[in-house]
């Protein structure tokens, strides 16, 4: 087996501090960017593409807006929400502030819980681990719980490269995968799918890989979770080998907790010999009263629902119950990159509940393919640039991908401030000196900014032009085709306020005529 | 319904126009002054005033936005009150300021900022909040619908100030405008940089300011009327575009 070291260890002080100064270490490496992910156009032309495709559009919209008033519904009937929010961050905010800590404790619990834990730096090393323990198995295949880490290291490919098949069992990720589909949202992957969209790929697909969907599936809701059912329970049965995450790994027990709605999760979790679990190393909970706040938080944040449906918990190995062979992946893969950071770690507080995809207006009308992640939305604008570094066009972009509206920080159950940490983030990519024309642009306009004679001699330029136009409508500027194409640009007027306020008053400032 | 007395308050006033609003916009200011003047403030505009630096911070040169930090609080530090007609500088203000300053490492200019974040208001917040009306003697006889721009909602939460001060106005018919709380995909440079997305939140924004019939769309940021008026008025929509002081300060001696 292979095991390496824990990627942080306890005193990291830097972790704790408040004040950013010179001596702060930067963190760990950052991600590499997985093959799927590499040479992503930019978001704003992923994003057009996106827009143009019209029953996506409409898929987008219908379901943000259910999960959304869902979601509204059941967040105001709790009236201390609140005051859970605050604790649901406190807790990550005190795992995180000494990871080094409680990662060991961690590593202690469950090994003394009868599991194996593993390190893993990056996902090669990750998927190394897996794909080992698979082989020594013996086996071909393994059933799958939904999980974004792993969807992050792209274990299905590194599997299937090692001749293993990986059986996705959760509904939405069986459907991407049957379909050779991209998730495009956290907790609904085939969120751009439509019911008729999902038939035709069960009637295409599933007889390829396994028991086919029967002749006569309709896109009945039902009827298509029956095929589901019957196609996936062949495959329950039979595995030998499960590969899950984790929601929350506790410290203090050595418990991890997988929180799912369909069963699948469940079946996946206690059926096999063998369960192997990969778990991003900021997934730690000091305590099991921290989880708490977490099981009230995320159903509500997520699905909309009071309480989550099957809440799987397990400390290790229980002889004679349920896998007899527990493995526990802990995944660094660019998180200690992202603790380096002062303002930029809360984004790892991140409980993927998905509640900032479905208020944001940029994702609900470019779906989650645009952000070139398997993060998308809000908080995959902040997560990605922070794992993978800025060095690609597409984290460049990921940023500017919002308009800081603040509907996500409204929502988010662990008060990420995702709108602070795009501000902080484009700060980043515009020091790199990304754009020259904007940076000069930027520059200059500091520069008239900073002198209200500048300003007023600016002004000017303004009002020239305002006088020229007079009462036309402006439809089209050159330079300026990215607002005009659509929007008439307002007529600049022919005096400013500033000449106003001069003509009437003089060149005092009060209305009195009173002196500062 | 009667005009309500006018308040004579000593406070010293200072209106913080917002470069956007004194080059583009005169028409706000102007209002705001008229607004105020009529409900017995003294209003003052410091003429050394230039610019917030919002759409340099969110632009990510928050750098080049620290010598405009050091102006604003130069500038404004003395007043009681300063006013600005708009949520989203205001917001920058409050918000952006200390985190600027502080980032700079300049502990004077931080505590200066600091001093200074709770004296500047938006427009609505002043009316309700210092002046304590809702009621500000206006009239505006047309069917109006209002949009509450993200800053104001989300980042000062004004709630429904800017809403009962419309309701007071006389003649008015306010209707309700569907989706209210979605942002319009203005954004700053986001309008620019991301311009599909941004125009595809605006249609659906106009379509629905379209939908309810309104002769006057109202709000209390100029930037996001000029995106959704932009569209609106690419669609020959019919709808006009006004900021809440023009509505507020509006008359029959002087309708706006």
């Amino acid at each position: 087996m292979s095991t390496t070291t824990p990627p942080v260890g306890p005193g990291e002080a830097a972790y704790g501090s408040t004040t950013r100064t010179a001596a702060e270490p930067t963190g760990g490496p950052v991600q590499q960017t997985s093959a799927t992910f590499v040479g992503m156009p930019t978001f704003p032309d992923a994003a057009r593409t996106a827009l143009a495709n019209t029953q996506q559009r409409r898929n987008l919209h219908n379901a943000t807006h259910t999960i959304r008033a869902k979601r509204a519904h059941v967040v105001a009937e709790v009236p201390e929400w609140e005051a859970l929010r605050l604790a649901g961050a406190e807790a990550k905010d005190e795992a995180l502030t000494h990871l080094g800590e409680y990662l060991e404790q961690l590593e202690r619990t469950l090994t003394a819980a009868g599991a194996v834990v593993h390190w893993a730096r990056d996902a090669a090393e990750a998927n190394q681990i897996v794909v080992d323990i698979v082989r020594a198995k013996e086996v071909d295949e393994v059933v799958k719980v939904k999980s974004m880490a792993t969807q992050e290291i792209e274990l299905n490919e590194a599997l299937e490269a090692a001749g293993i098949n990986a059986w996705e069992t959760d509904l939405a990720e069986l459907i991407v995968q049957l379909g050779h589909d991209r998730p495009s949202h956290i907790l609904v992957p085939a969120i751009h799918r439509n019911r008729s969209e999902i038939r035709d790929i069960f009637t295409r697909e599933m007889g390829k890989v396994g028991r086919p969907a029967p002749s006569d599936l309709t896109d009945d809701p039902a009827r298509l979770a029956e095929a589901a059912r019957l196609h996936l329970r062949e495959k329950f049965l039979r595995a030998k080998v499960a590969v899950s995450g984790a929601n929350f790994a506790i410290a203090d027990t050595g418990t991890l907790v997988v929180v799912e709605s369909e069963g699948n999760g469940r079946m996946c979790l206690t059926l096999p010999e063998t369960l192997i679990s990969v778990v991003g190393i900021e997934k730690v909970l000091p305590t099991w009263e921290d989880l708490g706040p977490m099981l009230q938080l995320l159903p509500r944040s997520s699905t909309g629902e009071r309480m989550n449906p099957y809440t799987t918990m397990w400390s290790g190995v229980h002889v004679g119950d349920g896998p007899q062979e527990v493995h526990v992946i802990l995944l660094d893969n660019g998180r200690t990159h992202v603790l380096g950071d002062r303002l930029g770690r809360q984004a790892l507080r991140c409980i993927r509940c998905s509640a900032c995809l479905n208020v944001c207006p940029v994702y609900e009308r470019t779906g989650g393919h645009a952000y070139g992640s398997v993060y998308p939305g809000p908080i995959g604008a902040v997560l990605n640039p922070q794992l993978r570094g800025t060095a690609s066009a597409i984290d460049q972009s990921l940023p500017y991908a919002s308009s800081l509206c603040g509907a996500c920080f409204d929502a988010c159950p662990v008060r990420i401030n995702i709108p602070e940490l795009l501000v902080e983030l484009r700060g980043t990519v515009a020091q790199q000196g990304g754009h020259r024309a904007e940076s000069a642009a930027m520059k200059a306009a500091a520069w008239v900014l900073s002198d209200p004679k500048r300003l007023a001699g600016a002004q000017r330029a303004a009002t020239t032009a305002g006088r020229i136009i007079g009462k036309r409508t402006i439809r089209s500027v050159p330079g300026l085709g990215a607002w005009t194409n659509a929007r008439d640009l307002p007529t600049p007027p022919t005096e400013t306020f500033r000449q106003w306020w001069v003509r009437e008053h003089g060149s005092e400032q009060g209305t009195e005529g009173d002196e500062r | 319904m009667t005009t309500p007395t006018p308040r004579v308050t000593d406070l010293r006033v200072a209106l913080f126009a917002t470069c956007f609003n004194d080059t583009m916009w005169p028409e706000t200011p102007k209002a705001t002054v008229r607004l105020l003047e009529r409900l017995g403030c003294r209003v003052e505009f410091p003429l050394e005033q230039t610019c917030c630096g919002q759409m340099l911070t969110n632009t990510g040169y928050a750098a080049e936005a620290l010598p405009l930090v050091r102006r604003f609080v130069d500038v404004f530090g003395d007043y009681d009150a300063v006013v600005a007609p708009s949520g989203s500088c205001v917001g920058s203000v409050r918000e952006q300021h200390p985190m600027i300053a502080s980032s700079a490492g300049d502990t004077g200019l931080e505590g200066r900022v600091e001093q200074l974040r709770p004296k500047v208001y938006e427009l609505s917040e002043f009316l309700v909040d210092v002046l304590g009306v809702t009621d500000v003697g206006a009239w505006f006889p047309h069917r109006v619908t209002y949009h509450p721009t993200c800053h104001s909602l989300r980042m000062l939460r004004v709630g429904d100030r800017p809403l009962r001060l419309l309701r007071a106005v006389r003649g008015i018919e306010l209707v309700e405008l569907p989706g209210a709380d979605e942002c319009c995909g203005f954004g700053g440079t986001f309008a620019m940089k991301n311009a599909d997305v941004s125009i595809a939140m605006g249609s659906d924004k106009a379509r629905h300011v379209v939908e309810t019939g309104a002769e006057v769309l109202v709000a209390g940021d100029n930037s996001c009327l000029a995106h959704i008026g932009g569209i609106l008025g690419r669609e020959r929509s019919g709808v006009r575009r006004l900021h809440l002081a023009e509505i507020l300060a509006s008359t029959e001696e002087h309708p706006a």
